[in-house]
């Protein structure tokens, strides 16, 4: 008798994705997706897709799902966990539907200790329209409407979602991982797991940022991208928890060896 | 002066920087990402200033700013941007300042699809924000009539101290036309220094305050009465219309506007060929609507056709102007999909032939 080792995850919909070659949007949803599984919460999980290139996640994951408008997935996720707080809801969101247009509805919805958990999907770029400059483009970082690199003296710096929203006196969970190799992808997994299980058990708001790739707007080979990723977006985003409903601490801790 | 083969939103942004708009604020949206990436890139080479904001509620709220402080400022969108700038627009009008808002229509409602539509031609011309106030519509056919309609705006914005939205749809944007810009352009208005503008008091002045808030009642009547008058003035004043096959007799009188009615020319150049009498009429300023235009046409034809990407809206401005008068017809598409020239001829052939029924909307 073969044993299943490896199978699709429940959560997750048997359909083929529209993301690019090289995209580490689908091993996103794939951890998302295994996280739902393995707490057994996928009937009672409810998901709120942004506007963005993850426009389509209600069709890539198993469970219900709402389409927000641009940004306001929090204030979305929000009305649905106040309504049914028994639910387990997230949201899915890149870095321009969260850190620019919908910036006040994820520092509110965190702020007032919102029990839903965020998975912030950071990229650098706008991907969905064509790859104009983000709020998380790096200095130097060419984008179609920064188009000689980003200029830090008029476009500011980019910005660290894990560290400002882990300012918040609120008790939260933050932290930052990544997917650009498998040993680091078994790292946003736990992270993930850690912030599934933080509302499962009803104690506090939890948001996840997870560095991902976008060969086709950083205008670079897919099989270039993780590497690009690791060697320019590290250094300025370290992964790391910032914050725990426990320790109230937002000193960034080091990736364990 | 020359022709250069440009963009649809290329020109629109030439033809910004050309009139002397010194700042653009907006926030990345398809299907006019061209515009801001164009001004990004093009501003910074004439001392201007290109920020791309946060959201287009803040866009809006930025063109605010440096229009009140006196400069030639524009914005771009389409749709759902739109609809998060009428807070920004609202009080525009109400504290009166000159902005251009370039509007890309999108299929809608909600996110819809990112391919050409009317289907914003009632938020435009009847309800941009909330309160009493309009905005004056221009809805170029053309490239070459985009980048002309975004330097008029320019001027009857400053004139009026109104708010110009110049409202087209993706083909706008994405065509390649050959566009003049005429080095010798002046301006369509008389425009006065703009001493309203707060740009610092130094005692030579009174204080400027740009202000839409009026707690006294009859205070703010009085500027609600100002404001009519000045639409008022636009309704008298700046009417646009062109028309097209209407030089002789005809039976069928289409209205159309923008892409559109493009489409029906081309219908028109068809059934000519054939011997039938159909004619285009076509509104250029979607606000003020051109109500005498439409009526006069349209008493020398038989029957009114309206062509339109929306489930029926200028349709009811046309049959306010005609009152029964005509019977009018509909063609529309709807999400993103366009009107053929096919479709037009053979709508006008069954209008002719007495196999359409007339509409009743709204
Ligand atoms: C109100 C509004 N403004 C703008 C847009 C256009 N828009 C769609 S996706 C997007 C940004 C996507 O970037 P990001 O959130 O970083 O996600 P990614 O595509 O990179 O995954 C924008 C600006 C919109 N849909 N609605
Ligand atoms: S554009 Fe970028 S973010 Fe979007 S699917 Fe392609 S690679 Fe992924």
């Amino acid at each position: 008798m073969a044993e299943t080792v490896f199978a699709r995850p429940q959560a997750l919909a048997d359909v083929t994705t529209h993301y690019c070659p090289g995209c580490t949007h689908g091993v996103i949803h794939r951890l998302v997706a295994e996280v739902i599984d393995e707490l057994g919460v996928r009937e009672r999980t409810v998901g709120i897709a942004p506007v963005g290139c993850s426009v389509l996640a209600y069709n890539y994951f198993a469970t219900d799902f709402h389409e927000a408008a641009h940004g306001r997935a929090p204030a979305v996720a929000t009305g649905v966990k106040r309504a049914r707080p028994d639910l387990i809801v997230f949201s899915y969101q890149g870095d321009g539907d969260l850190a620019s247009i919908g910036m006040a509805e994820i520092i509110h919805c965190a702020n007032r200790g919102e029990k839903v958990t965020v998975v912030f999907v950071n990229n650098a770029i706008y991907g969905m329209t064509g790859g104009q400059m983000a709020p998380t483009t790096l200095p130097g970082q060419v984008a179609t409407t920064c188009q000689l690199g980003r200029d830090v003296a008029t476009a500011g710096h980019p910005i660290r979602v894990a560290e400002l929203i882990s300012t918040l006196r609120t008790p939260a969970f933050v932290a930052r991982a990544s997917v650009h190799n498998p040993l680091v992808a078994v790292h946003a997994k736990e992270m993930l797991r850690r912030a599934f299980r933080y509302q499962v058990e009803g104690v506090c708001f939890s948001l996840v940022e997870i560095l991902s790739t976008c060969p086709t707007n950083w205008g670079i080979p897919p099989a270039e991208s993780t590497s690009w990723l690791e060697k320019n977006m590290l250094p300025y985003y370290p992964v790391g928890i910032f914050k725990t409903p426990e320790s109230g601490s937002r000193e960034p801790r080091p990736l364990p060896a | 002066m020359t022709k250069k083969l440009m963009k649809g939103s290329e020109a629109i942004g030439e033809a910004a920087v050309q009139s002397g708009c010194k700042l653009f604020f907006g926030y990345p949206i398809t299907p006019q990402n061209e515009i801001p990436e164009y001004m990004s890139m093009r501003l910074p080479q004439v001392g201007g200033t290109f920020v791309q904001a946060e959201s287009e509620v803040a866009a809006s709220n930025m063109i605010y700013g440096a229009a009140g402080s006196g400069e030639r400022v524009m914005t771009s969108s389409s749709s759902p941007g739109i609809s998060l700038m009428a807070e920004g627009i609202s009080y525009l009008a109400g504290s009166e300042l000159p902005v251009v808002i370039v509007n890309i229509v999108r299929a809608g409602p909600g996110l819809g699809g990112i391919l050409p539509s009317q289907g914003d031609y009632f938020q435009a011309t009847k309800g941009l924000g909330h309160g009493d106030f309009r905005v004056l519509v221009l809805a170029p056919w053309s490239v070459q009539e985009a980048a002309d309609l975004v330097q008029d705006a320019f001027d009857l914005a400053d004139y009026y101290r109104n708010p110009v939205m110049v409202l087209g749809d993706g083909l706008i944007g994405q065509m390649m036309e050959p566009v003049e810009f005429r080095s010798d352009r002046t301006p369509i208005k008389e425009l006065p220094p703009k001493t309203w503008a707060a740009t610092g008091c130094d005692g030579s002045r009174p204080t400027n305050i740009i202000n839409s808030l009026f707690l006294d009642p009859e205070e703010l009547e009085r500027h609600n009465h100002k404001l009519k008058a000045k639409y008022d003035r636009m309704v008298a004043d700046e009417i646009r219309v062109a028309t097209y096959g209407a030089e002789g007799d005809f039976d069928v009188l289409i209205v159309a506007y923008g892409t559109v009615a493009r489409v029906c020319s081309t219908a028109i150049d068809e059934l000519r060929e054939e011997g039938l009498r159909v004619a285009l009429l076509r509104p250029i300023t979607l606000f003020p609507f051109p109500y005498e235009a439409v009526r006069e046409a349209a008493v020398q034809a038989r029957a009114v056709l309206v062509v339109e990407l929306s489930s029926g809206q200028m349709i009811e401005d046309v049959q306010l102007a005609l009152a029964r008068s005509r019977p009018v017809h509909f063609l529309n598409r709807m999400g993103g999909m366009l009107v053929s020239p096919d479709e037009v001829v053979a709508k006008a052939k069954a209008i002719l032939d007495g196999r359409s029924a007339e509409v009743f909307h709204g």
